[in-house]
């Protein structure tokens, strides 16, 4: 009877139809493409209305032509932000899946990962190899190094810090996760310090090639400007895309994400079916800390600077995003990320060029974040994509 | 009172009888009359600032919490502690300035953190941005006081330091505006999802603090206020007539310890009578089990935003009295590391434990004041006597270290925290088997004491 079962198991498993393996792993990506293509098109409308409105208001320049030359960068911005918040989200939400915990030190663990690049470079450039190495080959070994160091990380964070505290009241993980991002950011801060990486520290890469320049776009007589993409932000949107598949590939076609969405859906029965429940948040922990790890490389590669804090901030970001998008659903996180991004991206280019500077949008960016996350909470606690669940009692 | 005549069966270890030996008759007495004279006449006769003097310090403030715990009578408590805060404590305040303003700064940290304990440990609320109540009440003051104001309001004047003492009210209620304000959207929220949110609205505060000088100049940006008004000593008279002469700034420093004083007073006297009426009854309820509480019919919306008020309305009034004591701030006093600061020395102490929440906020500000930078200049000093200690290694710049440590370490061994309240050690710890009951006959009776001086 058992040898028979799973025989039969392991028919379907590999019976899979081509077009349901397409749908599993390109579906979510679909789904991800059209909210790009819809926040860019319905945010791009409002601000060129909004500028047609206030054409008047402003006798320097014209608004309307302003706000067209600026567009492609600002959804080009918003792209790069928003992959960077989706690959971020991703970790919080696959952990809050399974163990209905919000994994505050996952923002640090992005930090470990851009600092694990920092140091990469800073060695090939002690040895002379930085200028020399194929800068595809650099960027693909960074990406696996700090995937494999965040992943790691994460790994042995779960099994020190949050394991021991699996049964106790909901509060007391969470301060300990407090507990845990604290020591990461100082042991980091001291490790950087300490090795002449530096405070500020440097992300030193090759060459990586000039800006892609998309089309001229014509501006007062005769002159035009290009529209161009940076060469990093191309690397980061394509990385993460391909991040976005080899997961979706991992949760919902292999043996491994079929067990990590049993042990979300109900641990006690998933731990009766054979599941190794403590294994499977472990890599858990693994796959959500190196994805961290890889968008802390990016987002390194992308600003080159860094310091032991900059983890925070896109952490608590990433969080919104993964409530935006409906906490626990891995699709969820990834539109959330790419809204919050298109939004945070066109309100730090459009609010100072409206308000004559008043206000400066990138610091007012940020309180649009959390504005977003406290409405989501009040009026759609699930999120865009979540269901609506009862509470357990 | 609480002495241990229960009989018993096997001889009991040498530390039992010591106990039960000091705390029969008058032993207990004497014993900490000659402490509290030792630890008084070591501080009068060797005011220095060293290492020597920090660990008098540390054993005076121990005095205070013996004197909590002994088994004595009330009245002897409250005299013995009264001498000793209000009459040793500022002599040596006039002698050496520097550890009266560390101890006027763990007294303001310990009001703080039991308007925190009120929401964290009696309502079960996890606020991760209670520095931003703190921040309005620093900045409420520090805009009235200064020219600040001219630039809100056209033509009006910076008011003169006698406000001070409408505006600790002022604090109260726009303390409590604001946390009714903010509490209202997010307290619907599931625990851990209010712990972020809050935490989004802490750096928002910040955010606005540093940008509102641009288009009215509100909050003056990064550079902060400074000049901040102080109110008239009314004290220097009565010094005068007792024949004292010393210079404003050490009166100063008696006069801020002494309203620190008095208000973590009645504070304490507050949230202890809080705790233990209706709503504190019903603060526990939602905090054991939310939904039993609202079958048992407790209005738990209105609860909780009681308890964010609360909280938040001591928070405002100790930013009018910070921002009075400073006399300058600017937004990173107010930044996500002092919140966590100040939850670090409630769960330090014990969640919803008062006296543990003093004793949480003695400690840790004594560790990031006192202990940390001396420990780093003495390991300074042995370095250059040639002791290999590297140089990098300086203990007073890792607070954040501390910090994580200190809630790390006590999540995995005490979540209930040093000085437990009797049932959250008790929901912490129910399947283990009750304790021996050798240490419970001094507690209950300790704790009925009602000592309000902690």
């Amino acid at each position: 009877m058992a040898v028979e079962a799973t025989t039969g198991a392991e028919l379907i498993l590999t019976r899979r139809s081509f077009r349901s393996f397409m749908s599993e792993v390109f579906g979510p990506l679909l789904q991800v493409f059209l909210f790009v293509v819809g926040s860019a098109v319905a945010l791009g409308g409002v601000v060129i209305l909004l500028a047609v409105v206030l054409r008047g208001t402003r006798e320097d320049i014209d608004l309307l032509q302003g706000t067209i030359t600026i567009l492609p960068q600002v959804i080009v911005d918003g792209l790069v932000r928003g992959f960077l918040y989706a690959t971020i989200a991703l970790g919080y939400t696959m952990v809050y899946g399974v163990l209905e915990f919000i994994n505050f030190a996952h923002g640090e663990i992005f930090m470990v990962g851009a600092f694990v690049g920092a140091f990469f470079g800073a060695a090939l450039a002690s040895s002379g190899m930085l200028t020399t190495i194929n800068p595809i080959l650099f960027v693909i070994a960074a990406v696996l190094l700090g995937m494999a160091v965040s992943g790691l990380l994460a790994m042995s964070v779960e099994r020190i810090a949050y394991r021991p505290l699996r049964n106790a009241p909901r509060l007391v993980p969470l301060i300990s996760a407090i507990g845990v991002s604290l020591v990461l950011q100082d042991v980091m801060r001291m490790i950087a310090v300490n090795t002449g990486l530096g405070f500020n520290a440097q992300f030193r890469t090759p060459d990586l090639g000039q800006p892609l320049v998309l089309a001229h776009m014509p501006i007062a007589d005769e002159r035009t400007i290009p529209v161009s993409v940076d060469s990093r932000s191309l690397i980061f949107i394509v990385v993460a895309i391909l991040m976005l598949i080899g997961l979706n590939y991992l949760v919902n076609i292999t043996k491994l994400g079929t067990a990590i969405r049993a042990v979300a859906q109900d641990r006690p029965t998933a731990s009766l079916m054979g599941i190794d429940v403590n294994r499977v948040i472990a890599i858990t922990f693994l796959i959500g800390g190196a994805l961290g790890g890889a968008a802390g490389i990016l987002f390194g590669m992308r600003v080159g600077t860094i310091n032991p804090y900059v983890g925070f901030l896109p952490g608590l970001k990433a969080f919104t995003a993964a409530v935006l998008g409906g906490i626990g659903n891995i699709t969820g996180a990834m539109v959330g990320g790419i809204v919050l991004g298109f939004l945070e991206a066109f309100v730090a280019s459009y609010l100072s060029l409206f308000t004559r500077g008043q206000f400066s949008g990138a610091s007012y960016a940020d309180i649009v974040a959390f504005s977003i996350l406290i409405l989501i909470l009040i009026f759609r606690p699930s999120g865009l994509l979540g269901e609506v669940v009862a509470q357990k009692v | 009172m609480a002495t241990d005549n229960r009989q018993v069966d096997q001889p009991a270890s040498l530390w039992t009888q010591l106990r039960t030996m000091a705390g029969r008759g008058p032993a207990p007495y004497v014993l900490i009359l000659a402490y509290a004279a030792i630890v008084s006449a070591l501080l009068l006769v060797n005011p220095t600032t060293g290492l020597g003097t920090d660990m008098v310090v540390v054993l005076f403030l121990l005095l205070m919490f013996v004197i909590y715990r002994a088994p004595t009578i009330l009245a002897f408590k409250l005299t013995l502690g009264t001498i000793l805060l209000a009459v040793v404590m500022p002599v040596f305040g006039v002698l050496n300035p520097f550890y009266i303003d560390v101890v006027t700064k763990a007294g303001m940290f310990a009001a703080l953190a039991l308007g925190l304990n009120v929401v964290v440990g009696f309502a079960g609320l996890l606020d991760l941005g209670y520095v931003a109540f703190f921040a309005v009440g620093a900045y409420l003051w520090g805009i009235f006081s200064t020219p600040q104001i001219s630039n809100i309001v056209s033509g009006m004047e910076p008011l003169h330091g006698s406000w001070f003492w409408l505006f600790l009210a002022i604090g109260l209620a726009v303390g409590a505006f604001f946390g009714v304000l903010l509490g209202l959207p997010v307290l619907r929220l599931r625990g851990d999802y209010l712990a972020i949110v809050t935490l989004g609205l802490g750096e928002v505060i910040r955010v606005l603090a540093t940008n509102l000088d641009r288009p009215i100049n509100i909050t003056n940006g990064a550079q902060g206020i400074k000049d901040i008004g102080r109110p008239p000593l009314f004290i220097e008279p009565v010094f005068q007539a007792f024949g004292i002469t010393i210079s404003q700034v050490q009166e100063y420093r008696l006069y801020f310890y002494f309203l620190v004083l008095l208000v973590l007073a009645l504070t304490v006297f507050v949230v202890h009578r809080l705790n233990n009426s209706r709503i504190g009854r019903a603060w526990t309820a939602i905090r054991e089990d939310e939904t039993a509480a609202i079958a048992m019919g407790i209005p738990l919306v209105r609860m909780k935003l009681l308890a964010f008020a609360v909280g938040a309305s001591f928070a405002g009034t100790m930013g009018v009295i910070f921002s009075a004591l400073q006399t300058f701030i600017n937004p990173p006093t107010f930044d996500l590391l002092r919140s966590i600061g100040i939850l670090s020395m409630v769960i330090l102490g014990g969640m919803g434990s008062i006296p543990g929440t003093i004793l949480g906020a003695v400690i840790v500000t004594l560790l990031d004041l006192q202990l940390l930078p001396r420990i780093a200049s003495e390991l300074a000093a042995l370095q250059r006597r040639g002791v290999p200690i590297p140089a990098w290694f300086d203990p007073a710049q890792y607070q954040r270290l501390l910090f994580g440590l200190l809630l790390i370490i006590m999540m995995i061994f005490r979540p209930e925290g040093l000085l437990p309240e009797d049932r959250r050690r008790q929901e912490l710890h129910h399947d283990e088997p009750e304790p021996a009951p050798v240490s419970k006959t001094v507690k209950p009776a300790a704790e009925s004491a009602q000592s309000a001086e902690g």
